[in-house]
C-alpha cells in the first residue's frame, strides 16, 4: 500500500522479534544478574561440590553433571516472562495483530531466550581453559557436553515458554515450569529409579525413565552425540512450542 | 474497505457481540459508541484479527481476516485499548521494531519513523524508555505505531483516552484529517468527539447495533431535536407558554425556567411533519406580534448524549429494577 514494498519473510519476522527480545534481555539488569548467578553457581557446583580440583581428573564431567539441576531453577527464570509479560502489558494484542503468524512470534521469542541461555553457557569458558591448563582433557567430549547442555536448556526453555503462555503472572509460570522440569529430571534420576525399581517391573521404570532428560543428557556428557538423544531434546522443544501455540490460540478464542 | 457481516462472539454462554453488520469506505470516519461492556473492544479485536469470531466474517480490502490474515493485517493500523507498548524499549526502538514487522527497511523505515514522531509530537521523548513516559506520551507512542505504515484502514480503540483536552483536540484533528484518505473506525465514550471527527456513528448496546447514521441523523432521533427555545424578558413564562401552545405547528410547550432574572425560557415541541425552521419562524412571528423582548430564539438540533441515553439506558434500568 502507498508504494511501500513489503520485505517481510518468515525468517525476517522471526529475526525482528528475536532481536527485540534479546534487546530486552540485555537492556535489563536482570539479565546480568542472571548471568552472574549462573556463573557463580556453576563454579560452586563444579569446584566446591564437584571438587574438580581434588579429583585429579582432567574432565568436566562434574561440571556438566549438575546442569539439569542448575537449569531447573535458572531456565524457568529466563522463560517465565516470555509470554506472561506480553499478556500482562497487553502487548500480545499488538504483536499478534501485526502481519506475522503466531508461529513466527513463538519461534522468535523462543530463539531469543535460547540464544541468551547460550551466551550464559558460553561465558563458562574459563572452566574449559582451567582444565586445559591443569591437565589434558578430551576437548571433543567437552564440546559434546556443551552441545548436550545447550539442548537440555532448550528443552527446559520450551517448557517454560509454554507455562509462560498459560498465565499473566510470572511467578505462577515459574513454579509450573519448575514442577514440570523437576519431573523430567526425577523420572530418570538414578536414586529415584533405583527406589521405584523395588516396586514396579523394570519395563515400567524404563518407560518412565525414557521421558527423563537425565539419561539423554548422559551420552553427551560422555562425549557421545546419539541421534536419538538429539531427537529427544528437539521433541521436547517442538512439543513445548506446539503446546504454546495451542494455548495462545485458545486464549485468543476466549475459551 | 472494511466489511463486517453478521459478526458474533460468544464467551461461554455470554454473547458479547451479536450479529453486527456494517461497512466502512475510504473517506469515512466511523465513531463506535456504546456503554462499557457493550462489545466495542471485542468487535475491534475481531476486525483486527486478534480474536476469531464465533460467527460472521470480516473482510479488509478484499482479504478475509480468517482466511488471509497476513494480507488483511497489512492493511490495518491498530491502536488497542489502553495503548499497550513494550515498557523496556525506547520510543525510537519501539517504533523501529514495529516498522520492521510492517516490512519497512532502510531508508523507508527511517522516513516512516521520523514521520510519525513528528506527527504525534514525540520529538522530546524519542530516546526515553516507554515505562518512564506520561500516559499522554505513551498513548501517542502507541498511536504512532498504528500509522507507521500509512495503512488504508485504521482501527482505534479509545484513541483519546487519558489525554488532556489539548491532546484530545490534536488527536481528533489528526483523525479527521487522516479520515479523508483512509477508512477509520474509532471507539469513544466522548460524544462530542463523534460530532467533531466522525462522518458516521454506530451505537452498540449489549452486542447489537442499536443506531447507525451520521451524527446529525442520530441527533435528530432525540426527542429534543426540532424543538424551539425561546427566551423573552418581562413576560410571565405561563403567558408565553399559553400563547405559543395555540400556534398551529406547535404540539406543546414547556417552561424551562420561570422569570428568574426577569427572563422566561420556554421550549416548544413541534407537531410531526413540520418542515425545518417553520416552527421557529412561527414562534418568531408570534413574538413580534406580541412585542415580546426576545433574548434568544433557536432550534435545538438534538443532543447525542440524550439519544445515547435514551437508546442504551432503559433496559439497563429495567434490569436493575428486576434484581
Amino acid at each position: 500500500m502507498n508504494g511501500q514494498s513489503s520485505l517481510s519473510t518468515p525468517v525476517s519476522n522471526i529475526w525482528t522479534i528475536a532481536k527485540r527480545e534479546l534487546g530486552g534481555y540485555f537492556t535489563s539488569p536482570v539479565a546480568y544478574v542472571f548471568i552472574v548467578i549462573f556463573l557463580l553457581l556453576t563454579g560452586l557446583f563444579t569446584f566446591m561440590i564437584g571438587r574438580l580440583l581434588d579429583r585429579g581428573e582432567a574432565s568436566l564431567f562434574w561440571f556438566f553433571y549438575w546442569h539439569p539441576w542448575l537449569y531447573l531453577v535458572l531456565v524457568p527464570a529466563i522463560g517465565m516472562g516470555v509470554w506472561a509479560e506480553e499478556r500482562r502489558l497487553g502487548t500480545i494484542e499488538l504483536l499478534l495483530t501485526m502481519p506475522i503468524t503466531t508461529w513466527q512470534a513463538i519461534v522468535g521469542k523462543f530463539l531469543a531466550a535460547w540464544i541468551f541461555l547460550g551466551v550464559a553457557l558460553f561465558l563458562t569458558f574459563p572452566v574449559v581453559i582451567t582444565v586445559n591448563y591443569l591437565g589434558n582433557p578430551d576437548n571433543g567430549v567437552i564440546f559434546c557436553a556443551y552441545v548436550g547442555s545447550f539442548l537440555l536448556g532448550g528443552g527446559y526453555l520450551a517448557i517454560s515458554t509454554m507455562t509462560s503462555a498459560m498465565t499473566r503472572n510470572q511467578v505462577v509460570s515459574f513454579i509450573l515450569s519448575v514442577v514440570i522440569c523437576l519431573f523430567l529430571i526425577l523420572a530418570g534420576f538414578p536414586p529415584v529409579t533405583d527406589l521405584i525399581q523395588n516396586y514396579v517391573p523394570q519395563i515400567i521404570v524404563d518407560i518412565v525413565a525414557s521421558f527423563s532428560v537425565v539419561p539423554h543428557f548422559d551420552g553427551f556428557k560422555r562425549g557421545l552425540i546419539d541421534l536419538r538423544d538429539v531427537i529427544f531434546f528437539f521433541s521436547i522443544i517442538v512439543f513445548g512450542l506446539f503446546t504454546t501455540s495451542i494455548i495462545i490460540r485458545n486464549l485468543r478464542a476466549g475459551h | 474497505m472494511i466489511q463486517v457481516k453478521n459478526l458474533a462472539k460468544s464467551f461461554g454462554p455470554k454473547r458479547a457481540v451479536d450479529g453486527v453488520t456494517f461497512n466502512v469506505e475510504v473517506g469515512e470516519v466511523l465513531g463506535f459508541l456504546g456503554p462499557n461492556g457493550a462489545g466495542k473492544s471485542t468487535t475491534m479485536r475481531m476486525i483486527t484479527g486478534f480474536i476469531p469470531p464465533t460467527e460472521g466474517t470480516v473482510v479488509i480490502g478484499g482479504h478475509d481476516i480468517l482466511n488471509n490474515p497476513i494480507e488483511a493485517k497489512k492493511l490495518i493500523g491498530y491502536l488497542p485499548e489502553n495503548a499497550p507498548a513494550y515498557a523496556d524499549m525506547t520510543v525510537y526502538g519501539f517504533l523501529n521494531f514495529v516498522a520492521e514487522l510492517r516490512g519497512l527497511r532502510g531508508e523507508a523505515k527511517k522516513k516512516a519513523v521520523s514521520r510519525v514522531i513528528e506527527m504525534c509530537f514525540l520529538e522530546t521523548v524519542v530516546h526515553q524508555s516507554i515505562d518512564t513516559l506520561s500516559k499522554g506520551f505513551r498513548h501517542r507512542t502507541c498511536f504512532a505505531q498504528s500509522i507507521i505504515h500509512d495503512p488504508p484502514v485504521l482501527v482505534l480503540d479509545e484513541p483519546t483516552d487519558g489525554l488532556d483536552p489539548n491532546q484530545k483536540h490534536e488527536v481528533r484533528t489528526l483523525i479527521k484529517r487522516m479520515g479523508e484518505k483512509k477508512a477509520i473506525i474509532f471507539s469513544t465514550h466522548i460524544l462530542e468527539e463523534v460530532e467533531a471527527a466522525c462522518t458516521r456513528a454506530i451505537i452498540i448496546d449489549r452486542g447489537k447495533i442499536v443506531a447507525n447514521g451520521t451524527p446529525e441523523e442520530l441527533k435528530r432521533m432525540s426527542e429534543l431535536a426540532g424543538t424551539v427555545i425561546l427566551r423573552v424578558r418581562d413576560v410571565p413564562a405561563e403567558i408565553v407558554k399559553e400563547k405559543i401552545s395555540e400556534l398551529p405547528c406547535a404540539k406543546r410547550a414547556a417552561v424551562i425556567s420561570q422569570n428568574d432574572g426577569a427572563a422566561a425560557c420556554v421550549r416548544v415541541y413541534p407537531r410531526p411533519n413540520i418542515a425545518d425552521g417553520e416552527l421557529a419562524r412561527a414562534v418568531g412571528a408570534l413574538a413580534t406580534q406580541m412585542q415580546w423582548r426576545v433574548e434568544e430564539l433557536h432550534t435545538d438540533e438534538g443532543r447525542l448524549d440524550e439519544v445515547f441515553r435514551s437508546i442504551t439506558l432503559p433496559d439497563t434500568v429495567k434490569k436493575e429494577s428486576e434484581k
